[in-house]
């Protein structure tokens, strides 16, 4: 069944197919042209699970839902990772969050560690019990010329926790397994909890780093199920604020990867200029992350054309430093060798992976939501896909460069001419028993957010995905084969969400 | 070498002149210390998100930082410079306080505002104030997040492996008192619930300024207005 970003479709008229039928039509058609988008359980009554999977046809952009029903005596399926790798975060997801065995699975781990949401027998035992995930059983490569580095989960830097375990044969890493779930707080069941207040400022602090990112997919979601359109200036806006989030963040990463290059005097300059974006964020919203601006409806700050001025002209002169810095960040010899042929992931791996976002154009898969499912501001002015080829730290470097470029464009151009009109419409009653979808490309990659409600109009499910779910095993993969050394690096050019994956 | 030179000059000295001269002025927007009056009973800043829906009216004054937790309820309009100094500390760690970040379910957002007082603005390393990578380097914690129940165990243990005598700073109203996530399921209430604090930060996130303001306060390095 087709469904569009940013629309809503009645639960009942969802395909329900039967487990073997759900495989085979996920399978097969990401086998083809299609990208597989989400994958996740939702609780029925009387303890039944309904998955549903979400494929994405990038080329023609248009998605579609799919999904099948377990009763809570047969909670188990023929894993679907063994045939489509993308899915094995996904399916050890549902084997966690519902305790569904997917038989076959060839990485079953825990994620989170918590209890399930079926309030049935956990896969895991005690899974629950203990605060730290003692019991995770690490892949392990044996022989006795192998050793192992296990980092984390306190980590030597102010960055959040997870723990990295490096198989490695000297300096040579033959495998990294990297386990999170350290930092999760339970925002899936908390968002269904709430009020709208409350759920708004969940998903803020969803990762605060793309608080813009994720309250603009969950303002979307509540838009479409109350059946409300935000005002164009609320759209340019959003747009606006989504763009000097990337900007900040694009900008501060190019400033750690030339500090883990060892080349000092760029990281100096992007750090600061980092903060001016975060600054802009401040004026316009009153917080350097922009929290408070997004609201279902609309947004709570308008933009003034004396300030919108200012930002341009702020905007023109930061283009001007970032280019002068930028090429001389890209044209230092010691800087290009480190970067290059350093974490190399193919286009075909990335592909079966399922990564997204500057990871994935890095590796010359054509995908951005804002291009794709363009939403909101982006149907009226495209944004160019920045893509690259050696799928390298170089690449993933490069990446950013170009969109930094593009966002400053983009920006420069709207600003000027802002539609006009209200910031804010009143938000209805949301509609019983559907399911809605909305995506935002985040600075990281594809967002997407779920909403199911049921027959009062609650929400009986809130699924949240971060690009950081998609890319995690991309940098573990992006290691095999490289130095000990290449880490720090390498980490950096993905700089992926622990609180985002870990929810 | 010459264009890293230009480069150099053209981007000049970017470093505040806090805290010494006039006090920076913060967009007219950024939501500071809430004014009391107007509202129904006192404001607990270690609980607030300052979001904008609130129905506070805030100020742009950046300096919230306290050292009892029971100063950061405010009944009045007073201006919260309520570091109560502690000598012992100042004697201690007035020229040199080396911290160790952990976050305990933190959204990154702390996380970024603090690594930005390592920048050229901030220049934190000018006060004699370093973020290390070992706790048994450290002679102080600086906390995030709410404490989920996965990170309970390596924020303990991370403070065992610190050596006396230390302080430890809890940054953000997750830190302070759970914040959005107060006696959620999966997490805890603040670092306050499993190790003593001396320094509470609140906002969400801080800002650079109200940190760096706390620390120099914490630290004797900063006093009165």
């Amino acid at each position: 069944m087709e469904i569009f970003n940013g629309g809503n479709v009645a639960s009942a008229d969802i395909p329900d197919l039967s487990a073997a039928d759900f495989r085979r039509e996920v399978v097969s058609r990401c086998k083809a042209d299609a990208r597989l988008v989400n994958l996740f359980g939702c609780s029925l009554e009387q303890g039944a699970v309904r998955l549903f999977a979400i494929l994405g046809q990038d080329d023609e952009a248009s998605l579609s839902i799919v999904s099948t029903c377990f009763s809570a005596d047969s909670p188990s399926y023929e894993a679907i990772t063994r045939d489509l790798p993308a899915a094995h975060l996904f399916e050890r997801e549902i084997a966690e969050q519902w305790a569904i065995m997917p038989k076959g699975h060839p990485w079953l781990k825990p994620v989170r560690y918590h209890a399930n949401y079926r309030g049935v027998a956990d896969l895991w035992p005690d899974i629950a019990e203990r605060p730290i995930p003692g019991s995770y059983p690490f892949y392990a490569v044996e022989g006795e010329e192998v050793h192992e580095i296990s980092v984390g989960p306190v980590h030597a830097g102010i960055i959040e926790p997870g723990h990295f375990r490096f198989n490695c044969h000297g300096e040579e890493i033959l495998h990294l397994e990297i386990q999170l779930g350290y930092q999760h707080r339970g925002i899936e069941p908390l968002l269904c909890a709430g009020d709208l207040q409350r759920g708004v400022l969940l998903s803020e602090s969803i990762a605060g780093d793309t608080a813009i990112g994720h309250s603009l997919a969950f303002c979307e979601v509540i838009e479409s199920l109350a059946g409300v359109v935000a005002p164009p200036r609320a759209q340019a806006l959003r747009a606006v604020a989504l763009e000097l989030e990337r900007l900040a963040n694009h900008v501060g990463d190019l400033g750690a990867l030339g500090m883990d290059a060892g080349f000092l005097p760029t990281s100096a300059f992007f750090g600061r200029m980092r903060g001016d974006y975060l600054n802009l964020l401040l004026a316009l919203t009153g917080n350097r992350f922009g929290k408070g601006l997004c609201r279902p409806g609309g947004v709570l700050f308008d933009l003034d054309s004396g300030m919108a001025d200012d930002f341009c002209g702020k905007l023109r002169q930061y283009k001007n430093e970032f280019e002068e810095v930028s090429a001389l960040l890209f044209s230092r010899p010691s800087v290009l060798a480190r970067f290059e042929g350093v974490g190399v992931i193919s286009s075909g791996d990335a592909r079966e992976l399922g990564l997204v976002g500057p990871a994935a154009r890095a590796s010359q898969l054509e995908h951005d939501v804002r291009v794709e499912y363009a939403s909101g501001m982006w149907q009226y002015h495209h944004i160019p896909i920045s893509l690259s080829a050696t799928g390298d730290v170089y690449a993933r470097a490069l990446v950013r460069r170009q969109e930094v470029m593009r966002s400053l464009e983009f920006l420069l151009k709207i600003l000027p001419g802002l539609p006009r009109g209200s910031v804010q419409v009143p938000i209805g009653p949301v509609r019983p028993n559907a399911l809605a979808v909305s995506m935002v490309e985040g600075w990281r990659g594809e967002i997407m957010h779920v909403g199911i409600t049921n027959s009062q109009g609650r929400f009986a499910r809130y699924k949240v995905k971060d690009p950081s779910f998609h890319n995690w095993f991309g940098l573990a993969q992006a290691m095999r084969g490289g130095e000990i050394s290449d880490f720090p690096l390498c980490n950096k050019s993905f700089n992926l969400s622990y609180c985002g994956h870990d929810l | 070498m010459l264009k890293i030179l230009l480069t150099r000059i053209k981007q000049g000295c970017r470093t505040l002149a806090f805290p010494k001269g006039q006090l920076p002025v913060l967009p007219a927007r950024y939501r500071g210390r809430p004014l009391v009056a107007g509202q129904r009973g006192p404001v607990d800043l270690g609980v607030s998100t300052f979001t904008p829906d609130s129905g506070m009216v805030h100020t742009t004054d950046f300096c919230m930082a306290a050292r009892r937790r029971a100063d950061l309820v405010l009944a009045d309009n007073e201006k919260l410079l309520a570091l109560e100094v502690n000598q012992a500390i100042v004697k201690m760690f007035g020229r040199s306080l080396k911290l160790r970040q952990v976050s305990a379910g933190g959204c990154n957002a702390c996380e970024a505002d603090i690594n930005v007082l390592n920048t050229p603005v901030f220049d934190l390393s000018r006060f004699g104030i370093q973020f290390v990578a070992s706790p048994r380097h450290a002679d102080g914690l600086v906390v995030t997040g709410p404490v989920t129940h996965n990170m309970r165990t390596a924020l303990l243990k991370t403070y065992e492996a610190v050596p006396d005598p230390k302080i430890v700073i809890a940054v953000g109203a997750c830190a302070i008192s759970g914040g959005l996530f107060a006696d959620t399921p999966q997490s805890g209430n603040g670092a306050g619930a499993y190790i003593p604090v001396d320094l509470y930060i609140p906002g969400c996130p801080p800002h650079p300024l109200t940190i760096l303001d706390g620390l120099l306060r914490l630290i004797g390095r900063l006093r009165g207005e």
